[in-house]
């Protein structure tokens, strides 16, 4: 549906084929050009280069700007943007990119193979979170003519993790910007030049970023839109009022609040939904340190997963915005979901039991241990996650105590110093399990490092699944091992994942054509319009 | 001549409470756990730890406390407040470019809760125990009890959202492209919410003090004796009793012109104003030190001229003030 409709739409403007096609333009009002979008955004990032900082709050703005070689199409396949096509050898070792022609930065420049050569090579590999990971045995890239661009791996590279990895961590920035300079401190990061359907006009820090129409974009006709403007407003409510008077017509990624996102669901004026946020599905977690011994032993692990009503936490807690996960890869995940239920239902009988298994029986007061949670306060549901824990875990016998500290004070607390029991936060998912998923479990990671295996936990096997999916080259053959270290994985237990949700985005109904494809909040927007 | 040399001894005298300050906040920032880099990861959901003893590298992150602060003191001494890591320009730049919308906003609520403080007050004190006062004072009360954040709050879901009368938030309506008086009035009614917000907790501080300052002055003897000599009570009021029931209003005003510069955390988060408040907050939460070090900075130093500026105004009201 969404496919044919915005493939139509184009189409039909651009060829005019919309009096001829009288049904098509009934279903759907022919886009109009003009107008300004107003976005909100709850937090500043400050770097608006996409190659340099990997962040859905950095894509939300500079997606419009500068542009990446693939994205997602509606179907979550990648599609091609600045590359036309794609190609591997049977090795895996080299992937050859063709590049589109006619391409030219905002500057007047035009974009050639060297602009991805350079991008690649100094910025993906070497400073862009996650990007320095995917392309560690990236070796060169060769550009034997302008529109030609050949990755060449020192270790094979799936073809698919590639592309939809590149989706997040392959945007192309100028070359004749930063080359010779420090990459850091290069002023185009505060204001970028791209290839993109919107140009950088003006960034005034803690109020608003703007870009205006690119009139020199290369697919004809296109953007809608003469201006998008994104303001950032801290304060949840402040940002409700702004929703609501009309100041802004987009609160992209839970910008709301839980409540208010309830509320606004039955507005008539507003859409509230997670069309259009498939490939950024999260979790909230809950990770064990298993440096400590009642945690070492896998039957505890299993009782505290046992004895928290997840369903009842989703529902009065979240609003009922998300449900229990089955695993570390999303439901969402077409490509390497496994599907199955949730590994450890509600049964606090079950929990008892399996404790007293465990030797750790009720002493004094009817308490078996005391735990220390440590909550990293990604979203506002992380200390009400943290509270339900404490309360859930009192009733089988295990006293938590919850450490409140700030973002910056629990990431080192947990993952540098080790200096925690359990703790509860987010687990994003990048459209692939070998991004940022698959280092919760696998050992090795360096002490300090955040959101990897820094739980004292480690399993050769799961190790070695890991490996072999994130080199097996054919896709059939990569889902089944996934399919494989998700079983062991939610079997062994070292993070639970508790919930599986996704990011709610407010929508006015003015703003047409969007959420059309999984990251539609991370895309260019081009294909946007306002309807008066 | 003698304006200078008392300045140059305040600044002097002041010198080591601006250091014991930079200092002390500098070793408090160290005891919070996590750095810089550390916000910075969090805030863009992670990365590997090649790229975070990269970026540690890059802000001067790896060299021990003690020597990180040598170095700030010594950019000090040269009047440079450094690079800020999570803006990516210089910390003066950073403070520069908050600075009209904190001072706007912060001065004139501060001038409007003089004023308004300062005739509630009169009106109280003259009405002493009778029925204006009382409500005077319970109002002062009530607004002093509230949190501003309900106050702003409140103020944009009746005034924004119900009635459309005013802008919910923002400094000015952005890309609108208004110049000149266009543009002064554009921000007029986008700072009248939080100006007015903002003025109400001020105001019972003031009220309080001119009603009480006004009850004192008004016993003494040379009041009596202006009473006696038959001049009439509006010029008694004004000319002997309010010139003196001044001063220590003046005094209030020296006091809080830190919180000017300070800015208000509360307000400019609930109206999305880029003001300095939420920049301190921000600094703190990204443990941005050199942002946070250059606020206090400036802040003490703008908190010292202007108890100067007390000083001389004292000399204007009472004379027997010295400026010596």
């Amino acid at each position: 549906m969404n496919l044919s409709r915005r493939d139509l739409l184009r189409g039909a403007s651009a060829l005019g084929l919309a009096a001829a096609m009288p049904g098509i333009a009934g279903a759907a009002d022919a886009p109009k050009p003009g107008g300004v979008l107003t976005v909100h955004l709850p937090t500043e990032q400050r770097i608006l280069n996409p190659a340099l900082r990997a962040s859905t709050g950095v894509y939300v703005i500079t997606s419009k700007i500068i542009e990446a070689l693939v994205d997602l199409g509606p179907d979550g396949r990648p599609v091609g943007v600045l590359a036309s096509e794609w190609e591997a050898t049977p090795d895996g070792r080299n992937v050859t990119f063709k590049l589109r022609e006619g391409v030219k930065w905002h500057d007047g420049k035009p974009f050639t193979a060297a602009d991805v050569q350079f991008t690649a090579m100094e910025l993906w590999k070497k400073q862009l979170n996650y990007g320095t990971q995917l392309q560690q045995h990236l070796e060169a890239v060769d550009t034997p003519d302008p529109q030609t661009a050949i990755f060449r791996y020192a270790r094979p590279m799936p073809l698919n993790l590639l592309l939809r990895a590149l989706c997040d961590l392959g945007y192309i920035v100028p070359r004749h910007l930063y080359e010779g300079t420090n990459v850091l401190e290069n002023p185009a990061n505060t204001a970028p030049i791209g290839t993109g359907p919107f140009r950088f006009v003006q960034y005034e820090r803690g109020q608003f970023v703007i870009a205006e129409k690119n009139p020199n974009y290369w697919r004809q006709n296109l953007p809608y839109l003469d201006r998008i403007v994104w303001r950032f407003i801290t304060d949840k409510s402040a940002a409700t009022a702004a929703v609501e008077t009309g100041q802004v017509q987009i609160s992209p990624y839970n910008g709301l609040s839980l409540a208010d996102l309830d509320r606004l669901k039955s507005d008539p004026r507003f859409d509230v939904s997670t069309r259009g946020t498939e490939a950024n599905a999260f979790n909230n977690t809950l990770e064990f340190n298993t440096r400590r011994k009642e945690l070492s032993d896998v039957r505890v692990r299993r009782a505290i997963a046992h004895a928290i009503d997840v369903d009842f936490f989703i529902e009065n807690f979240l609003y009922g915005q998300g449900k229990p996960a089955t695993g570390p890869i999303p439901s969402s995940s077409t490509a390497f979901y496994p599907g199955g239920e949730p590994p450890y239902r509600f049964d606090r009988k079950k929990a008892e039991a399996l404790l007293d298994e465990a030797g750790y029986k009720r002493g004094a007061g009817g308490q078996r241990f005391s735990l220390r949670l440590v909550p990293i306060n990604n979203g506002e549901d992380v200390p009400l996650l943290a509270t339900f824990i404490q309360q859930s875990l009192g009733q089988i016998g295990i006293k938590v105590e919850i450490v409140q500290l700030d973002i910056a004070g629990a990431l080192t607390t947990v993952y540098r110093d080790w200096n925690f029991d359990i703790a509860t936060g987010w687990h994003q998912y990048r459209g692939d399990p070998a991004v940022s998923t698959t280092v919760w479990y696998r050992s090795g990671s360096p002490k300090g490092a955040p959101w990897t295996n820094q739980w004292g936990w480690q399993s050769d096997a799961v190790d070695r699944l890991i490996d072999d999916a994130a080199a097996e080259l054919d896709p059939v053959r990569r889902k089944g091992l996934y399919a494989d270290w998700v079983r062991a994985v939610n079997d062994e237990l070292p993070v639970w994942m508790v919930t599986e949700r996704q990011f709610y985005d407010v929508t006015s109904k003015t703003v047409q054509n969007d959420h059309n494809i999984p990251r539609w909040g991370s895309s260019d927007w081009r294909d946007t319009w306002l309807k008066s | 001549m003698r304006i200078l040399g008392l300045a140059l001894r305040r600044l002097a005298a002041s010198l080591p409470t601006l250091l014991i300050i930079l200092v002390g906040l500098f070793l408090l920032l160290q005891l919070a756990p996590g750095d810089t880099v550390d916000a910075l990861v969090a805030q863009i959901g992670g990365g590997d730890p090649a790229m975070i003893d990269e970026l540690r590298r890059f802000y001067g992150l790896d060299a021990s406390a003690a020597v990180q602060l040598g170095n700030y003191l010594w950019r000090l001494v040269r009047l440079d407040l450094g690079f800020s890591a999570i803006y990516g320009k210089p910390v003066a730049t950073v403070i520069i470019e908050r600075l009209p919308a904190t001072l706007l906003l912060m001065s004139s609520s501060l001038a409007l809760a003089f004023a308004a403080g300062m005739a509630l007050g009169i009106v109280a004190a003259q009405r002493v125990n009778r029925w204006p006062d009382t409500l005077i004072s319970t109002l002062g009360l009530i607004f002093y009890a509230t949190p501003s954040f309900w106050f702003g709050l409140m103020g944009i879901v009746i005034f924004s959202i119900h009635l459309g009368w005013l802008p919910p938030g923002g400094f000015e309506e952005i890309g609108a492209g208004h110049a000149g008086l266009r543009r002064a009035v554009d921000i007029f009614w986008h700072l009248l919410l939080p100006t007015l917000t903002l003025a109400l907790i001020f105001l019972a501080t003031y009220l309080r003090i001119m009603r009480a300052a006004m009850l004192e002055v008004m016993t003494l003897d040379f009041v009596r004796t202006a009473r006696a000599k038959g001049l009439a009570p509006t010029a008694i009021t004004v000319r002997h009793v309010m010139r003196n029931a001044l001063l220590p209003m003046i005094t209030l005003v020296g006091l809080q012109a830190g919180t000017i510069l300070g800015g208000s955390v509360v307000v400019e988060s609930v109206f999305a104003l880029p003001g300095l408040g939420r920049l301190a907050y921000e600094s703190v939460v990204q443990r941005d030190l050199n942002t946070l070090l250059g606020i206090v900075f400036v802040s003490a130093v703008l908190v010292i001229v202007v108890n100067f500026l007390v000083d001389l105004a004292y000399a204007r009201l009472d004379p027997r003030v010295g400026a010596g």
